[in-house]
């Protein structure tokens, strides 16, 4: 239960930061470490060097205007979730927040860092996949911006490469007369949920986006859909899009019915925002 | 291989403890193994227990979950901290005395760590929210009734002042 040995860097910039991932293709990059030093500790990964974004000033940045949130990839959940200014423009951001873990684990974790590590089982990929939202990286060859859209690509998997490091996300703000809601069900408090149902209604527009049903944060559109056939219309689309996966934890089959019972619920909670 | 040891300056419950440690040194490990520090202690190793919750600037964080080398030049409050500063108890390990707080007292220092900065954020919380503020971390003695009555009992006594 110890990491293996690796090189560390504490670069001062993300430039600096970037040439040292370039440097090394075993080299990984740490921000809050609440899913990656478990993961070194139980060795189920060795990177040869880490390159510890911690000491980088000005990337805990949590900037709001009317467009939207803009998060610093060394901006801790707790800090996002206390902003009034996030809860104004963009409910979603902390009402998904304040399911991530546990109060201590939010106080380290970054919200930019739970987006990177892909985890479909994690709140904040899926809202960030609801909201359209945006990722922004720097690698060698500068800035780029990677649609949410675009992000997920499979199981604990990004379309950010090795030598890139996520420098912030943007969540667009809602849309006045929006709504928006987010729930879910877990064994225990703080624990990973079994399904979360993540929900934006906009309009004549109703989107759901789910965690921990399929292998990557997916989201549906259930505009015009009755209120009764939300959880099967659902399930329709989830099913062909990747399957709904069987784990310890639950079996597809209950998943599917968590999505009956979620779906109506959270449009519901969103709609009753609007 | 010998293995590259990085300086690291660390101030633990008000001292400088500078330390010379392997990149891959758990803050959990630094506390307790260089710098003697056993009060912390660590029950799972990868974040679920809340055993070794300490204070890192104030806040409560997983110490087994940190690396020592990335908090460099921060402050570190354990559970050796917390006590006032004549000795006696502060007010969350008297409440947890009185209380019948602890049975094996394996988890009480995370416990303790992580209701002190709780108190100080939330200083009357409602039961819920006595709940919630030890919702991360696990005892598996006490069936947690009475670390919650500690958790209000140590509210009263910070709103009663300074013993």
């Amino acid at each position: 239960m110890k990491p293996a040995p690796f090189a560390y860097h504490r670069p001062g910039s993300v430039a600096e930061a970037v040439t040292a991932l370039a440097g090394d293709p075993g080299a990984k990059v740490l921000a809050g470490g609440q899913s990656l030093v478990p993961l070194l500790s139980m060795r189920l990964a060795a990177p040869s060097a880490l390159v510890d974004l911690n000491g980088i000033a000005g990337l805990d940045l949590v900037e709001v205007d009317a467009t939207g949130v803009r998060v610093g990839a060394l901006a801790r959940h707790a800090d996002v979730l206390a902003s009034d200014d996030v809860r104004r423009v963009q409910p979603l951001v902390p009402l998904a927040l304040a399911h991530v873990a546990h109060a201590t684990i939010r106080n380290r974790g970054t919200t930019v860092g739970s987006l990177v590590h892909a985890d479909a089982a994690a709140e904040m990929p899926v809202v960030l996949s609801l909201l359209d939202g945006s990722l922004e990286v720097e690698g060698p060859g500068g800035r780029r911006t990677i649609p949410a859209g675009e992000l997920y690509v499979g199981p604990l998997e990004s379309s950010v490469r090795q030598d890139e490091v996520a420098v912030s996300a943007f969540f667009p703000a809602l849309a006045p007369g929006a709504g928006v809601a987010f729930e879910e069900i877990a064994r225990r408090h703080g624990d990973y949920a079994l399904v979360g149902v993540a929900a934006l209604v906009d309009g004549a527009s109703v989107k759901a986006g789910f965690l921990s049903v399929a292998d990557i944060p997916t989201v549906v559109d259930l505009s015009g859909v009755a209120d009764d056939d939300l959880g099967e219309a659902a399930l329709a689309q989830l099913e062909p899009a990747g399957g709904i996966h069987s784990d310890i934890h639950a079996t597809a089959a209950y998943r599917a019915h968590l999505v009956r019972v979620l779906t109506p619920r959270v449009v519901r909670a969103a709609k009753e925002g609007t | 291989m010998t293995e590259e040891l990085l300086d690291v300056r660390l101030s633990v419950n008000g001292t400088p403890r500078p330390l010379r440690v392997p990149a891959r040194r758990l803050l959990s490990d630094a506390l307790r193994h260089d710098l003697g520090l056993t009060g912390t202690h660590v029950g799972c190793e990868h974040g679920v227990c809340g055993a070794c919750t300490v204070l890192l600037d104030g806040r409560p964080v997983r110490s087994c979950l940190v690396l020592a080398v990335s908090v460099d030049g921060q402050e570190v409050t354990t559970v050796e901290g917390l006590a006032e500063p004549d000795g006696s108890l502060g007010p969350v390990q008297q409440a947890f005395a009185e209380c019948h707080g602890l049975q094996c007292g394996f988890c009480t220092p995370g416990f303790l760590t992580t209701i002190t900065a709780g108190l100080r954020d939330n200083p009357s919380p409602t039961h819920e929210e006595a709940r919630e503020m030890v919702a991360g971390n696990l005892c598996r003695c006490t069936g947690y009734q009475n670390i919650v009555k500690a958790v209000e009992r140590a509210a009263e006594i910070g709103a009663e002042g300074p013993s």
